[in-house]
C-alpha cells in the first residue's frame, strides 16, 4: 500500500475501521453458508477483545500509526487551547508580537545588509575605504576616490581583480523635453564594463560596454532601470534612442537593464545608469566621488591585493600633495597616514547601510529580547496550566501511556500555539517592516527598499517557530510528562517545589531582560531628546526653502529683484538668498589664514548669503552691521563665535581681515552660532561671505543656483508653497524651483535615526513590561493556588492578612529584584555597544538605572495586587472543610 | 490457548500460493482452500489470517478488491500482484530448500 493511501486512510480512519467490520461480517456470513454455526464462527474471529486488537492491528497496518496519533493529538490540542481561552489568547498574542517583531526585523535587515545584489559573483564583490585619524584626533573613514586615482589602482591590480567605478546615486534634475518639464531621477555614473561583469541581461537594447570607459565627456549613453522603465515609460518599447538632458548634456536612451538589478546601493533605486566618463568630475584629481568596488578573481588573496590597492592609492595622494602650497604641510600628513580596508560587499554598498547597520542590529537584539521575555512568560503560563492537568497526565501514565507519548501530546499542543502565532506575526510583520521603512524616509530622500517576501523569510519564519517551540514548549511539556502517577492521584502536586523553582528561575530571567530593554529604550529617547531639544540658534518655525536653479546663470541683481518679488507675496514675512540651507548636509570648507600669517591647520565652513540672511534665520547679530546690497565675494565678511574663538584668540573680529585661497575678506559683524551641517557635531567656525560674487576686475559673476529662505507669518508655511513655486518663473522666466522643503524638514531629518530608535525601542518597552507583567501575575497566581490549604491554616491559626501577603509574594519579589539587579549589570556591560548611537546621555547615568527598576517595581506591585487580595480573602472554614 | 497455526512462516507462502492458482478470493475462501487442499491436515485460524492479508496488502505482494456478489452483499477479494508472484518465487525456493536440508538431516544422523 503506498504511502499515500496510508496518508489517506489516516484522515478516514472512520471509513477504514466500517471497511474492516464489514470484511469480518462477510466473512462470517460466508462460513454460515458453509455450514457454520454462526456463534462458532464470530468466535473463531475472536473473543470480542481480541477481535478489537485484531481490527486495531490489521488497522495500524494500514495507516501511518503516527500520523493517526498526531491528527488525534492535534483535535486534542486544539480542544486544550480551546478550554483555556484566556492562557491561550494571551499566550499566542504574547508569542505573534514577539514573532512578527523579529520577522519585521529580519525583513529589514536582510533587505537592507545582507540580501546579496542580483548578479554574478556577488560573493567575490568587496568594497574599499580608508580611515584615518585627523589632527584633532578624530577617526574618519571615507569610501570616494577621485577617478584618476581610481584609474591607477584599476590598473595596478588588473591581474587579480577587477575594478568598478560606481557613484552614490543621486537626485537629479532631467528632463526628456523642454526645461519646464523638469523633473528628478536617481542616477548613477558606473564603468560600462560593470554590466558584463555582473552578468546582467538587457531587457531592451543594448547596456553600456567596456568601450564607453575610453575617454571622458565622449559617451553620452545612458541605460535605464526595469523598475523606472515600467513606472516612467509604462514599458513603451520605442525608449531606445531616446534622448534626455541632465545640466548641459543631452544622453541617448541605448537600453534597459533586466529585473531585479536596481543598482548597487539598497535603500535607494537607480534609475538611470550613465557611464562614469561623464562624470563631471572625471578627470580631476581634487573631486572624490568614485565608490570602488573590487570583483576579486578566484584564487586571489585578500591581503596583497588590499596593499597593493593602499600603495598605488597613496602614491596618487603623495602626488597631489605636493601641489598644495597654501597649507600647511604638517597638517596634511594625516592624509597620507591612512588605513586601506577591504570588506565584502555582496549586499551592496550604501549610506543607509552605514547609517543604520548599528541602530538595526541593536533593533534585532532588543526584539530577540523581547521574544525571550514572550518565551518565559509562556513556558511559565504552560508550567501553572500543566499543574492543574498533573491529575490528567497521572491517569494516562496510569492507564499504560508511555512518557514519550504524553511529551509528543504535549509538543503537538505547543506546536500549534507557536504556529498560530507565527502566522499571526508574520500578518504584523508584512504591515510593520513597510512602516518602519517609511518612518526612515525624509522628503529629500526617498527610501526605497524592496522588502520581499521568499524563502528566506519564510526559512527564517520557520526556524523562528523551532526556536520558540524549543524555548517554550519543550521544557513544560518535559516537566509535565515526569508526574509520579502515585502522588499525583494523591492529589498532589509530585513535587511542586521544584516546578516553582523553575518558574521563579524563568520570571528572574524575564526581568532581567526586560530590563535590559527598558534601559536601553531609556538610553534612546533620552538621545532623541536632547538632540531633538538642543538648542539651535536659529528658529526654523515657517521657513521655507526653495531651490532654485536657472541653467545659463544670472547676475545677482536678478537673484535680488527675484527675492523683491517674493516679498511682495502676501503672507511673506522675509526673504533672503543662501547658497545651501543650514542642516541640509551641504559643506563648503577650507583653510584659511588670518591676518597674513599661515594657513590653519583647522578648517573653516563657508556660506555665501544675501544680505537680511541673519534677520530672516533669526539669528542675532552681535556685533558690526549686516550685509549691505554693495557688499561682495572678495570683500566683507561676517563670522560666527566659533570664528572668533578658533582663529582670533575670542577677540573683537570687527575690522579683521582672513585670507580663504586668493580671496581676500575683512570682517564687518558677528553673529551667534548655529549649526551648521550636522545636529550631532559641535558647532564649527563659520564665515559667512555675500553671494554676490565678483572677479579679480570687479565683474559680478553669474549665479547658477540658489536656495530662498522664505519666513512666512501663518501658521503653516506650506500654504504658500504653490503660491511661491509659481511665482519664480513668473517673475523671471528661465528660474525653477528644483526643491521646496521647510527648515523644520531639515532638522527633523538630523534626528530620523533617533526617532526611530526611541519610538521603537519605547514600544518594545512596553511589550516587553506588559509581557512581564502577565508573567509575573500568573506566576503568582499559581503559587497562590498551591499553597491555599497552607494558607488556610496559617489564617486559622491567626496569621494576619500582611503575613499571607508577604508569605505570597515575598519570593517573587526577590526574583524581581534579582532580575532587576543581572539586568542592570548586563545594561551597564552593553552600554559600550551603544554608545555611537547616544547624544547628551551617559550610561552610566545613575538616573537611567533608577527609570527601569521603579517601572519593573510599580509592574510587580501591580501584578501581585489581586493576588494578595485573593490571598487574604482565604475563609480557613470553607477551605478545610473542603479539605 | 489456541493451537499453533500452519507450520510457522508459511502462512505467507500458502495464501500467495493459493491466491495463485485461484486469484478473487476472499479471505473465508482462503481459509477453506488450505483447508481442503491439505486434507483437513493444515488449519489457518481467522485470527492470523487477516492481519497477514494486511500485510501483505501493504507490502503490495497482494491487492484487494470490494466486489458485489450474487447474494447482494459486498466481499474483499484479493489477488496478487506482480511483486507477489516474484515473492511466491522466492517463498517455494526457500521452502523447498529448508525442507531438503531438514529431509537431508532426517535421514543422515
Amino acid at each position: 500500500m503506498s504511502l499515500w493511501s496510508r496518508i489517506v486512510n489516516a484522515v478516514r480512519s472512520e471509513q477504514l475501521s466500517r471497511e474492516i467490520a464489514e470484511e469480518m461480517e462477510s466473512h462470517i456470513a460466508e462460513a454460515v453458508e458453509h455450514g457454520r454455526d454462526p456463534d462458532e464462527a464470530r468466535r473463531a474471529l475472536g473473543r470480542s477483545y481480541e477481535q478489537r486488537q485484531q481490527r486495531e492491528s490489521s488497522y495500524e497496518i494500514r495507516t501511518l500509526g503516527w500520523l493517526e496519533l498526531l491528527r488525534a493529538d492535534v483535535l486534542f490540542g486544539w480542544k486544550q487551547l480551546k478550554r483555556n481561552k484566556v492562557t491561550s489568547i494571551v499566550a499566542i498574542l504574547s508569542l505573534a508580537l514577539a514573532m512578527g517583531a523579529c520577522i519585521g526585523a529580519f525583513r529589514l535587515m536582510d533587505a537592507l545588509l545582507w540580501r546579496p545584489l542580483p548578479v554574478a559573483n556577488a560573493e567575490r564583490l568587496y568594497a574599499i575605504s580608508r580611515e584615518a585619524f585627523t589632527p584633532e584626533g578624530k577617526l574618519v573613514r571615507s569610501d570616494i576616490w577621485p577617478y584618476p586615482s581610481f584609474s591607477l589602482m584599476r590598473d595596478a591590480v588588473k591581474d587579480q581583480a577587477e575594478l568598478l567605478a560606481v557613484s552614490t546615486a543621486d537626485r537629479r534634475d532631467l528632463t526628456y523635453g523642454s526645461d519646464a518639464e523638469m523633473e528628478k531621477a536617481n542616477v548613477q555614473y558606473v564603468s560600462g564594463a560593470m554590466f558584463q561583469a555582473f552578468g546582467l541581461k538587457p531587457a531592451l537594447g543594448r547596456l553600456l560596454v567596456e568601450d564607453d570607459d575610453r575617454t571622458p565627456g565622449s559617451h553620452p549613453y545612458a541605460v535605464l532601470s526595469y523598475d523606472y522603465w515600467t513606472q516612467r515609460f509604462g514599458h513603451d518599447p520605442q525608449i531606445v534612442g531616446k534622448t534626455l538632458r541632465i545640466g548641459k548634456d543631452i544622453y541617448e536612451i541605448t537600453g534597459v537593464v533586466n529585473e531585479p538589478f536596481t543598482g548597487t546601493e539598497p535603500g535607494t533605486m537607480t534609475d538611470l545608469f550613465l557611464p562614469a566618463m561623464m562624470h563631471p568630475a572625471v578627470t580631476r584629481s581634487d573631486v572624490g566621488w568614485v565608490r570602488p568596488l573590487v570583483l576579486v578573481k578566484q584564487g586571489t588573496t585578500l591581503e596583497p591585493l588590499r596593499q597593493k590597492l593602499s600603495a598605488t592609492s597613496r602614491a596618487f595622494d603623495e602626488e597631489r600633495i605636493k601641489g598644495f602650497s597654501s597649507a600647511d604641510k604638517k597638517s596634511l600628513r594625516w592624509i597620507l597616514d591612512v588605513t586601506l580596508l577591504i570588506q565584502p560587499a555582496g549586499a551592496g554598498v550604501s549610506n543607509l547601510q552605514d547609517e543604520y547597520r548599528k541602530a538595526l542590529s541593536i533593533l534585532g537584539v532588543l526584539v530577540a529580547m523581547v521574544l525571550l521575555i514572550a518565551c518565559a512568560n509562556v513556558a511559565n503560563l504552560k508550567m501553572a496550566q500543566s499543574a492543574m492537568r498533573s491529575r490528567e497526565m497521572a491517569l494516562r501514565v496510569a492507564i499504560g501511556a508511555g512518557r514519550g507519548r504524553l511529551v509528543q501530546m504535549l509538543l503537538v499542543e505547543n506546536a500549534m500555539l507557536a504556529v498560530l502565532a507565527a502566522g499571526l506575526g508574520a500578518l504584523f510583520a508584512w504591515q510593520s517592516a513597510p512602516l518602519v521603512v517609511s518612518m526612515i524616509q525624509s522628503s529629500d530622500t526617498p527610501v526605497r527598499l524592496l522588502l520581499y517576501t521568499d524563502w528566506r523569510v519564510l526559512g527564517f519564519g520557520v526556524a523562528l517557530v523551532f526556536c520558540v517551540l524549543l524555548l517554550f514548549g519543550v521544557l513544560p511539556a518535559l516537566r509535565a510528562s515526569a508526574v509520579k502517577p502515585v502522588s499525583a492521584l494523591k492529589g498532589g502536586d509530585d513535587d511542586p517545589n521544584s516546578r516553582r523553582r523553575l518558574m521563579h528561575g524563568l520570571i528572574a530571567a524575564q526581568v532581567a531582560f526586560c530590563f535590559l530593554v527598558i534601559f536601553m529604550s531609556g538610553l534612546f529617547v533620552r538621545t532623541f531628546e536632547s538632540l531633538s531639544h538642543k538648542p539651535l540658534g536659529f528658529s526654523p518655525e515657517n521657513l521655507l526653502l526653495l531651490d532654485v536653479v536657472t541653467p545659463q546663470g544670472q547676475l545677482p541683481v536678478v537673484w535680488d529683484q527675484i527675492a523683491d518679488k517674493l516679498r511682495s507675496v502676501p503672507g511673506v514675512e522675509r526673504v533672503a538668498i543662501a547658497s545651501s540651507p543650514l542642516l541640509s548636509g551641504a559643506a563648503w570648507n577650507n583653510f584659511v589664514s588670518v591676518g597674513g600669517a599661515a594657513p590653519s591647520s583647522i578648517a573653516a565652513y563657508l556660506l555665501a548669503i544675501s544680505p537680511g540672511w541673519s534677520e530672516t534665520m533669526k539669528i542675532p547679530l552681535l556685533d558690526g552691521r549686516d550685509f549691505r546690497s554693495g557688499d561682495a565675494t572678495p570683500g566683507q565678511a561676517i563670522v560666527n563665535q566659533s570664528f572668533v574663538k578658533t582663529f582670533l584668540d575670542g577677540k573683537n573680529p570687527i575690522g579683521k581681515t582672513f585670507q580663504e585661497e586668493e580671496n581676500h575678506f575683512q570682517v564687518v559683524g558677528l553673529i551667534a552660532d548655529a549649526p551648521y551641517g550636522n545636529l550631532r557635531d559641535p558647532i564649527v567656525p563659520v564665515a559667512y561671505i555675500p553671494f554676490h560674487e565678483v572677479n579679480a576686475q570687479g565683474v559680478a559673476q553669474l549665479e547658477t543656483q540658489e536656495t530662498f529662505l522664505v519666513r512666512t507669518s501663518g501658521s503653516d508655511p506650506l500654504a504658500l508653497a504653490s503660491v511661491l513655486r509659481k511665482t519664480i518663473p513668473q517673475a523671471r522666466a528661465g528660474f525653477r524651483v528644483t526643491d521646496l522643503r521647510t527648515q523644520s524638514d531639515l532638522v527633523r531629518a538630523q534626528t530620523v535615526r533617533e526617532r526611530l530608535l526611541a519610538m521603537l525601542a519605547a514600544f518594545f518597552s512596553f511589550v516587553a513590561l506588559l509581557l512581564a507583567a502577565i508573567g509575573l501575575y500568573g506566576v503568582l497566581s499559581y503559587s497562590v493556588q498551591q499553597r491555599e490549604r497552607e494558607f488556610g491554616i496559617r489564617i486559622a491559626v491567626g496569621a494576619r492578612v500582611a503575613d499571607i501577603a508577604w508569605q505570597a509574594t515575598s519570593r517573587i519579589l526577590l526574583m524581581v529584584m534579582m532580575g532587576a539587579v543581572i539586568g542592570a549589570a548586563l545594561g551597564i556591560a552593553s552600554v559600550r555597544y551603544v554608545e555611537t548611537l547616544l547624544y547628551g546621555v551617559k550610561g552610566s547615568d545613575p538616573l537611567m538605572l533608577t527609570g527601569p527598576a521603579l517601572a519593573l517595581l510599580a509592574i510587580a506591585l501591580l501584578s501581585a495586587l489581586p493576588v494578595i487580595v485573593r490571598a487574604s480573602r482565604i475563609d480557613p472554614k470553607i477551605m478545610l472543610r473542603a479539605e | 490457548m489456541k493451537k499453533p497455526d500452519a507450520l510457522q512462516g508459511t502462512l505467507d507462502l500458502l495464501v500467495l500460493k493459493i491466491l495463485s492458482r485461484r486469484p478473487r478470493t476472499h479471505g473465508y475462501g482462503i481459509m477453506a482452500a488450505v483447508k481442503d487442499c491439505s486434507d483437513e491436515l493444515l488449519r489457518v485460524e481467522e485470527g492470523s489470517l487477516y492481519p497477514a492479508l494486511y500485510r501483505m496488502e501493504e507490502a503490495g505482494w497482494i491487492r484487494a478488491e470490494w466486489i458485489k456478489k450474487d447474494t447482494g452483499r459486498r466481499a474483499r477479494v484479493y489477488e496478487l500482484t506482480a511483486a507477489g508472484k516474484k515473492q511466491l518465487g522466492i517463498e517455494e525456493s526457500r521452502w523447498q530448500s529448508a525442507s531438503s536440508a531438514i529431509n537431508q538431516v532426517l535421514r543422515t544422523v
